[in-house]
């Protein structure tokens, strides 16, 4: 399926036959990637199709377990990421990571400054380049202003100066405008163009279909660590481009039954919490799982932190059962029947050190023990009960949750808080960096637990995910909630119409 | 992707990477502390025998029932202040104002007594003063979110200075000799001092709550990774300021004890014990960071503390000198671990470059998957 650019006989950078294992999870296994100078290739694929680790070896963060990285035709190594930057390759980041006390120039010119004569920095000369520099991208911005006001799509320049003014050949964009507004979208298309037009060699990460489609030569499609196709983008259809993600039939990977929906459980009515979001009312009933939609900082799983008693909210009310309650900490989140899957698993569902069940157990310790001492066959059983019902595979129950794979762990994380028999699940991100197989698995579950009565909230950045298993979709953006949708109206266009902001501009 | 499997970069003492590689993980109540306890307490072991072996070449007296006695009668202050401070350690803090809480806790005893209150009440007065000094401690922490490093040290000098302030560089000897017969006496018939007893009695209920009881349980998880025992519910603040009042008072009870030992009340008692406490715990094979680490062991390392102090006051080596060897085993104790796991990672290394990348659950992958992936490429290619 390759196909030959037009622009060069020899890619700029190549990978081939790349593979990378970390630990129990083959992150990549042998991946072709070629990039000739002046063209925009994407690389898509679910979350966990190894995108990232592919970016990380570009960038000299990871080094392969196997397979060459050709620059010019020619095999390196790259040691490091100051290695990767010296070999004219560039990343900018989703979140652009910067100096935030520097002014933009210091950013830009930052462990390369043009010196005078006697080895000091020169001032004039730096700030005069980097004016120059972004003027000739189209670009305003005040090269004196230091960086940490700055937005995230004017960081993204920052970081994109920098690369020119090492003369980079190879930019990376990971996932560039998952925290932009459309107009700063727009923006960052008109700068890619040009650096195309300079014959920079462009990898443009992505999820978004449509950018990539508008943006991109070629495709590359990355699944379960391997690359299914390489075509032109002409070449290939949005539907057939998802056909190849995700691998089947989505039918197949969401498997959500259908539940009595009861009544309403939980309710929120106009939550505030200033700065973070605004205004978030919803209503959340038995047996139903409510989707909540949004880009990356709309305010989802700052709701979610409320509701499980982490933050305060400043003004609002959460009703359970009808009743107004206050929630200050996860314990009297908890006495009111909620739980909360956390999107962080290792740093907030998992005790890493602790056996698996140790973290079963860890939010119902009361429940196992006798006189506030531990009973230990109390605690194996329930956490062997719980570690079935869930399939939970890859290690004994004593073994540390560290050793399983991200979808096992994921597993033990819900058993811990399906343990503390709840009445409302949060769920934040549950499907986040576990393989497709597991995925499928924890979506099985989520359905059952919904059949079962359980009201079910559930935080999910992939679009897909959010369709197939929501009875209605809660759209946020930028702190607000900006759309709801029944099942049968919701599709991909409405909710992330909605989650840019684009459907109040047009109503 | 890779973030996901990306373990959290924490300093970790390697002892606690050989258990998840232990092969033989026993179940039943201490089922977290199998192997390396067994490894660790080996090396204590070994180091106790040294020092004994060191004892007996120093002085023929070492070696007399008279002279154990005498030795475990001193280390114990220390002792009693050690086992809370395994429980403030495995919780991912620290208590530095232990010994001048100890110094405080005598001096106001001495003031009471010697001003008409009657001991029982002073005693428990004095009890009350620690558990204060704890709370102090434990506000500023959990309170204010000040590091206990510092807060505690800042209070290490205040409470010394409040001692002072009491009672200046005056003493009082004259105790009633019931009280300092529970001091330097023992269980009649034999040769075990008072206070041993009072020990083994407070060591055996803190094992139980360590190692039994879900607030041990709650302990080991703050220390292990706060946000996630904050994310199950437990209250991580309040059970860190149970333990620095836990804390406090234990050192106001060791200054009781202090005082009886020597019928002495002053200012400067038990001056400079926080580096014995701290050495000993932690050579008991208690995290720095939190999170592991068991009593046993501690009482192990409590016992080569205490022969080597011994030893070396016999052999008529001062004090001063003595902190020499004390301070270069409180550095040994952090050291070791780390040696000991980069040994093992380097064990880890030939074996995953033998098994290769499809030898599934790689012990070493449990620790640490990305170092793993380096160390296989990087043994491939020196194969």
């Amino acid at each position: 399926m390759e196909v030959a650019a037009p622009q060069a006989a020899v890619p700029v950078i190549e990978l081939v036959g790349v593979s990378k294992r970390f630990g129990a999870i083959q992150a990549l296994k042998e991946v072709d990637l070629s990039l000739y100078a002046g063209e925009v290739h994407a690389l898509v694929g679910e979350n966990g199709a190894g995108k990232s680790t592919l970016v990380k070896i570009l960038a000299g963060v990871h080094r392969p377990d196997r397979g060459l990285l050709k620059i010019n035709g020619e095999a390196v190594e790259l040691r490091s990421p100051a290695q990767a930057q010296a070999a004219g390759i560039a990343v900018i980041h989703q979140e652009p990571t910067l100096f935030p006390d520097l002014d933009v120039a210091e950013n830009v010119f930052m462990g390369h400054q043009p010196r005078d004569r006697l080895g000091r920095i020169d001032w004039r000369r730096m700030y005069h380049e980097v004016e120059q520099l972004l003027q000739s991208l189209g670009v305003e911005l005040n090269v004196y202003l230091p960086v940490r006001g700055l937005s995230v799509a004017d960081r993204q320049l920052v970081e994109i100066a920098r690369a020119l003014s090492q003369d980079a050949r190879v930019l990376i964009m990971d996932e560039p405008t998952a925290s932009l507004s459309p107009r700063e979208v727009e923006d960052l298309f008109a700068i890619v163009e040009q650096l195309r037009a300079r014959q920079v060699a462009i990898l443009f990460v992505s999820h978004r279909l449509e950018e990539v489609f508008r943006l991109a030569s070629r495709v590359t499609v990355l699944r379960d660590g391997q690359r299914v196709i390489t075509a032109p983008a002409r070449a290939l259809t949005a539907e057939e481009t998802v056909r190849h993600m995700v691998g089947r039939e989505l039918a197949a990977l969401f498997p959500k039954e259908e539940a009595a929906i009861g009544e309403v459980v939980l309710e929120v009515r106009h939550l505030t919490r200033a700065g973070v979001f605004r205004d978030v009312s919803f209503q959340l009933r038995r047996g139903e799982i409510l989707g909540l939609a949004g880009l990356v900082g709309a305010g989802r799983t700052e709701v979610a932190r409320v509701l499980f008693g982490i933050d305060q909210a400043e003004s609002g009310q959460i009703l359970v059962d009808g009743r107004p309650v206050s929630i200050h900490s996860p314990r009297d989140a908890m006495r009111y029947g909620i739980a909360y899957v956390p999107e962080d698993r290792h740093q907030q569902g998992l005790v890493l050190d602790f056996s698996i069940a140790r973290n079963m157990t860890l939010s119902i310790l009361q429940r196992v023990a006798r006189f506030s001492l531990i009973r230990s066959r109390q605690e194996l059983k329930i956490a062997a009960d719980y570690a079935e019902r869930l399939r939970v595979r890859g290690g004994r129950l004593t073994q540390p949750v560290r050793a399983l794979s991200g979808g096992n762990q994921q597993k033990v994380v819900l058993g811990k808080w399906l343990a503390t028999e709840p009445r409302i699940l949060i769920l934040d991100e549950p499907t986040r960096g576990i393989d497709i197989g597991a995925k499928a698995e924890v979506h099985r579950i989520i359905s059952e637990l919904a059949a079962r009565g359980l009201a079910i909230l559930l935080i999910s950045s992939e679009l897909p995910e959010i369709l197939a298993m929501s009875d209605r979709v809660l759209v946020m953006h930028e702190g607000r909630v900006s759309g709801l949708f029944s099942r049968a109206e919701a599709d991909q266009e409405k909710v992330m119409l909605a989650a840019t902001g684009q459907n109040r501009q047009s109503s | 992707m890779s973030d996901s499997s990306e373990v959290k970069k924490r300093p970790v003492l390697g002892l606690e990477a050989s258990s998840a590689a232990a092969p033989s993980a026993s179940a039943g109540g201490l089922a977290r502390l199998p192997a390396w306890v067994r490894s660790w307490e080996a090396l204590l072991l070994v180091l106790l025998v040294l020092s004994l072996a060191l004892g007996s070449t120093l002085s023929p007296y070492f070696l007399s029932l008279s002279n154990f006695s005498l030795l475990i009668s001193d280390m114990m202050e220390k002792a009693l202040m050690a086992l809370t401070m395994t429980l403030i350690v495995i919780a991912g803090e620290i208590d530095l104002s232990v010994a001048s809480i100890l110094g405080l806790a005598s001096v106001v005893l001495g003031y009471t007594w010697s001003h008409g209150v009657p001991l029982g009440l002073a005693i428990v007065l004095v009890l009350l003063i620690g558990a204060l000094c704890g709370l102090v401690n434990g506000l500023a922490v959990t309170r204010l979110g000040l590091p206990s490093l510092v807060v505690t040290l800042g209070t290490l000098a205040l409470f010394r200075g409040l001692a002072y302030v009491v009672m200046g560089d005056q003493a009082v000897s004259n105790f009633p000799s019931a009280f300092t017969n529970f001091g330097f006496g023992t269980v009649p018939g034999t040769l075990i001092p008072w206070p041993f007893v009072l020990f083994v009695a407070l060591a055996l209920l803190f094992s139980l709550l360590l190692h039994r009881s879900t607030l041990g349980r709650q302990i080991y998880a703050i220390g292990s990774n706060k946000e996630a025992a904050r994310f199950a519910g437990i209250r991580v603040e309040h059970i860190k300021l149970l333990l620095f009042v836990l804390s406090g008072l234990i050192a106001a009870l060791a200054g009781v004890v202090f005082t009886a030992r020597f019928s002495n009340a002053r200012a400067d008692n038990a001056l400079g014990f926080e580096l014995d406490v701290v050495t000993i715990v932690l050579l008991g094979g208690v995290n720095i960071f939190g999170g592991s680490g068991s009593l046993p062991g501690v009482v192990l390392s409590l016992l080569i503390i205490g022969v080597l102090r011994n030893a070396l006051g016999l052999a008529d080596i001062s004090g001063d000198i003595q902190n020499i060897a004390v301070g270069a085993l409180l550095i040994l104790s952090v050291l070791g671990p780390n040696a000991v796991r980069r040994l093992q990672e380097a064990a880890s290394r030939r074996h995953a470059a033998a098994d290769g990348p499809a030898g599934g659950l790689a012990p070493s992958a449990r620790s640490a998957p990305e170092e793993t992936g380096a160390a296989a490429r990087e043994g491939g290619q020196r194969r």
